[in-house]
């Protein structure tokens, strides 16, 4: 086993394998994506996808070339430069969310920087000063890291991004040994900002994270702070609802029932059922499936892409899928358990959680399990700037399973 | 560096961590096969739902002949542009963008939006007929327009517009009123058809049935391709018809009818029944209805006080003037009251007194003593105000009653109005009391005035009757056998010979010197008929002619009104016009000319050929 994960530059083998065989699944379904006999912009792109992945490639292998310790080295950098352009691209951004940086020939989103940024700089901070976590108050710098993009994205605002910043937060502290209690305390708040539509519903919550301070008893100063917090979270929703923009807000609204507007939000949930239900056990074909090939399904080629392949690889195309997916989540799971590296180890984990929350976002969004976040799906999805991070993220990864 | 507790721990979140991608990768896999194995096939349908459409295949409508197949009615294709359905500020929107460019106005755009609130999930169909230019408008600006759809649909066309417009009618939408109506059952909304006329007399024959056809629509709702389909139906195009209507005449007609005028003109084969033409004016024009008539044009012919769209043959009545002379004529033969060489009491001396009212005779000088055949031809209402008083009132009634002009003649037309005659004396009585009215009503019934009002079609039957001596056929405009039917109407039920005396005064009317309507004789033929001047109240008075030749072997009848068509001192508008329509049908059917000679002569010249010493 050791044998096979130090082959030098490469790292973990089946994981390369995975992500090669997944990279060329997701360029084969872009191209039927783009299998429409409407005009659409998904036509040809799988193209220009391909040059992205060769671009990505070359992220890949820098990034597997970079020493852990470099790495550390760079993260408060990465991290500064990652603000700068967050801060940047709230003043001059381009694209439908004002979310893009254009950059000669291409566009760069900052927030997929700002990600990586911050997932290095918290394993820095995490991996530096190892400490027992009593205090909830020892917890403001990891915090503090996160807190800020997150503010930055949401002011774009992407939801989306700001769901990856959580679960990153998330990640980090529990990877390091935060007790579960405290991570729950941290982010009850902003549980009770959504919950705080509903008076009765956030009293219960309120109840309950009152009943955890009682019986885990942190500090009376951290108690004071998690209350004040949560009542502030439930009173802060409806105002922080309205500065949404409409789309954000429909969407959320379509999870609860999408028959709430079937020609317009809700169309997009509606056709996805339709698309991957009626690819029953093994599917309408490649590329042959009529829901996307008549344009009842939207953005095919981004965010419901997983729908395309259950419309034309059927449950049997959808269950290879989810086992890649699995493979894959797993492999890297382990070459994070694997790592003697604390600094390392946390940086995998991250970006296992941040993987782990797009494939679980986007699928469950495509069959109306979860509210349409707009996160694309790792390796699948047609986008440049995600292809670029998560082929760096592999290249990270890569590096720390070789430095075992 | 980790140590070996922490080591252990993270071991233990690890496997958290592989457990929560195993769950969550088990609930998609669940949620995936209740989607795609138990609801697969629901979800199958509704795909097929999505792209699927059933649309409708309109069958043309049957074309309509005249006697000689040239085509009155027929179809060209043509397109249709309709709005997808949709939200309503989009189609709005849409409905903007469109109507710079096809010309629609602001009142139709707001006709079409409360059309589309009423009817939310059907395509919105903005124009019906559609030429090159707007469908190409549309569709080389597709991207722009794509939830506008252009359809081939058959479109209606009537070569000769105007002259043939009160006897086809005219096509529209089927309304919603209409679409309630049993009649239409299974008819759906959006469908053409005929609104009036014979359009919509024989909306059943000439629709025929849409098809429907099964197609694949794409997200923006346009048709990619056909589908094969076992529920797809083709349309059957409609029946044709053939009318006993001669197009040539009918035109004609057109273009004879004195300009600015109002009238009518009907004429028959009073051997068939077959209506040769049938023209009313002012006309319009049904080719403008096809597909939807603006509104504008629609509130210019209603609001006309010429009254365009009436129909003045079988839909309008006016008193008959003295063409009614013949049936007082022939009912008073009928009763014994009058023969042809009857004369009356009192000569005509331009006017008849009867208690304190002077009855006047047209022609002011007076006729001094006429035979009823001299009457007839002169015209003469001294005479005939002592026939009507000779007959009676009650044996009058019941004569005119017993030969159909309470009726409809039964042409296949709809609203088709009867003529009315006071049916009782209690009528009198109750219209104006029972002092407040005298025998004397009977002189102006006796000269077609007063309480009598008759359509163009019934004093043509009555004529036709007369010149055939038979119970005519109902008049009808179709060549179709079930309606060969004969009714025991306008039987004038006299002996040949009494008949024929007075088809010999009406053939003195038009050909001899002094007959009122000498002017309008035929050079080849023998027309025989009677003058008719309608006093009216709100003008002049009514010009009328009705008559038939070949007086003895006639070919056609024909029955003619202008209204206020003959001003005092000048000559009536309707016989000339009568006598020009007779002329040109018996030309074109070949008819044998008389060229008004004595029958002898005919025999010498056909037995000799040479013309007669």
């Amino acid at each position: 086993m050791n044998l096979t994960r130090r082959i030098s530059g490469l790292g973990d083998p089946l994981l390369l394998g995975v992500i090669i065989l997944m990279s060329g699944l997701g360029i084969a379904m872009i191209y039927s994506a783009g299998q429409v006999e409407v005009r659409s912009v998904a036509t040809g792109i799988w193209v220009r996808q391909l040059t992205w992945l060769g671009v990505a490639g070359i992220a890949f292998v820098v990034m597997s070339r970079m020493s852990i310790r470099f790495l550390e080295w760079l993260a408060p950098w990465v991290y500064g430069v990652s603000l700068a352009l967050l801060l940047l691209v709230l003043g001059i951004g381009t694209g439908p969310s004002g979310s893009w940086i254009e950059l000669g020939p291409g566009r760069l989103q900052p927030v997929e920087i700002a990600k990586l940024g911050t997932i290095l700089m918290l394993a820095r901070i995490m991996s530096g000063n190892p400490q027992d976590f009593a205090g909830l108050s020892q917890l403001w710098k990891p915090v503090a890291i996160v807190a800020t993009p997150f503010a930055l994205v949401l002011l774009q605002p992407d939801l989306g991004s700001a769901i990856i910043f959580g679960a990153i937060l998330i990640a980090a502290l529990f990877w390091s040994g935060v007790p579960l209690v405290k991570i729950f305390l941290l982010v009850s708040p902003a549980i009770s900002l959504l919950l705080g539509f509903n008076w009765i519903v956030w009293g219960g919550w309120f109840l309950i994270v009152a009943m955890c301070l009682y019986f885990h008893r942190p500090f009376i100063v951290e108690s004071l702070g998690v209350i004040l917090a949560n009542f502030a979270g439930g009173v802060l929703t409806v105002p922080l609802w309205n500065t949404l923009a409409d789309y954000q807000k429909n969407r959320l609204l379509v999870f609860l029932n999408p028959e709430v507007d079937p020609r317009g939000s809700g169309w997009h949930l509606i056709q996805s059922k339709v698309a991957i239900g009626s690819g029953g056990l093994f599917g309408q074909g490649f590329a042959a499936g009529p829901q996307k090939r008549l344009a009842f399904l939207p953005e095919q080629h981004t965010d419901f892409i997983f729908s395309v392949v259950g419309e034309e690889l059927g449950f049997l195309g959808a269950l290879v899928f989810f086992a890649l997916f699995g493979l894959l989540l797993l492999r890297v799971l382990r070459i994070a358990l694997d790592s003697a590296d604390e600094f390392g180890s946390t940086i995998v984990f991250c970006l296992f959680a941040v993987m782990f929350t797009h494939v679980t976002l986007n699928l469950g969004m495509t069959v109306g399990l979860l509210p349409i976040a707009g996160l694309p799906l790792p390796l699948i999805s047609y986008g440049g700037s995600f292809l670029l991070l998560t082929y760096a993220g592999f290249g990270m990864i890569q590096r720390v399973a070789s430095e075992r | 560096m980790v140590d070996g507790g922490q080591i252990a721990s993270r071991r233990q979140r690890g496997k958290s961590a592989s457990l929560a991608v195993l769950a969550v990768l088990s609930i998609l896999s669940v949620t995936f096969f209740r989607l795609q194995i138990l609801s697969g096939n629901h979800y199958k349908l509704q795909s097929e739902e999505n792209r699927f459409r059933a649309i409708s295949v309109p069958a043309p409508r049957g074309t309509i002949y005249d006697r000689r197949g040239r085509i009155i009615a027929d179809n060209v294709p043509g397109y249709t542009i309709s709005i997808l359905p949709g939200p309503r500020d989009t189609i709005v929107k849409t409905l903007g963008r469109l109507g710079k460019d096809l010309n629609l106005s602001e009142v139709k755009k707001d006709e079409l939006i409360v059309k589309n609130r009423a009817r939310p999930h059907e395509p919105l169909v903005v124009l019906e007929n559609a030429n090159f230019e707007q469908v190409s408008f549309v569709e080389e600006r597709r991207p722009q327009f794509s939830r506008v759809v252009v359809e081939y649909r058959p479109q209606r066309r009537y070569p000769a517009g105007e002259a043939i417009a009160h006897m086809i009618g005219y096509v529209g939408e089927i309304s919603d009123r209409e679409l309630e109506n049993e009649r239409f059952s299974g008819y759906k909304a959006g469908r053409t058809i005929g609104k009036a006329g014979l359009e919509a007399q024989y909306e059943e024959v000439l629709s025929g049935d849409n098809g429907v056809r099964y197609v694949e629509v794409n997200a923006l709702g346009l048709i990619v391709r056909d589908i094969d389909s076992e529920r797809g139906q083709i349309a059957f195009p409609g029946n044709d018809l053939q009318l006993g209507i001669d197009l040539d005449i009918q035109v004609l007609a057109d273009s004879i009818f004195p300009a600015g005028m109002r009238g009518g003109v009907v004429a028959l084969d009073p051997e068939t029944g077959e209506v040769i033409v049938l023209y009313s004016h002012p006309t319009f024009d049904p080719n403008q209805f096809v597909g939807g008539i603006p509104t504008d044009l629609w509130d210019t012919l209603r609001d006309d006080p010429d009254k365009p769209m009436l129909n003045r043959v079988s839909t309008a009545s006016y008193p008959p003037g003295s063409t009614w002379k013949l049936i007082m004529a022939s009912i008073g033969m009928e009763t014994g009251n009058l023969g042809i060489d009857t004369y009356m009491q009192h000569p005509c001396r331009g006017g008849l007194q009867y208690g304190n009212r002077f009855f006047r005779c047209w022609q002011g000088s007076g006729h001094q003593g006429l035979d009823l055949s001299g009457a007839i031809k002169n015209s003469c209402n001294v005479f005939f105000y002592q026939a009507g008083q000779r007959i009676g009132l009650d044996e009058m009634m019941e004569g005119v009653k017993r030969l159909g002009f309470g009726e409809e003649t039964g042409i296949d037309l709809p609203f088709e109005i009867a003529g009315t005659f006071p049916p009782s004396r209690e009528w009198f009585d109750e219209r104006y009391g029972r002092r407040g009215w005298t025998e004397s009503v009977v002189w102006n019934l006796a000269i077609g005035q007063g309480e009598n009002q008759q359509s163009l079609l019934s004093m043509a039957q009555f004529y036709a009757a007369l010149a055939t001596g038979e119970p005519p056929i109902m008049p009808h405009l179709a060549r179709l056998e079930l309606l060969d039917q004969r009714f025991s109407l306008w039987n004038v039920g006299l002996p040949t010979e009494q008949r024929n005396e007075l088809i010999e005064a009406m053939v003195r009317v038009v050909n001899e010197p002094g007959g009122t309507a000498f002017g309008s004789r035929l050079d080849r033929w023998t027309l025989a008929g009677k003058t008719g001047t309608a006093q009216n109240p709100h003008g002049e008075p009514h010009s009328w002619f009705v008559g038939f030749a070949p007086a003895h072997d006639p070919e056609i009848v024909i029955a003619a009104i202008v209204e206020q068509g003959h001003p005092d001192g000048m000559p009536s508008l309707a016989p000339p016009l009568a006598a020009r329509i007779v002329d040109q049908y018996l030309e074109s059917i070949g008819t044998t000319p008389e060229s008004n000679l004595k029958e002898e002569d005919l025999v010498y010249t056909a037995l000799t050929g040479q013309s007669p010493p």
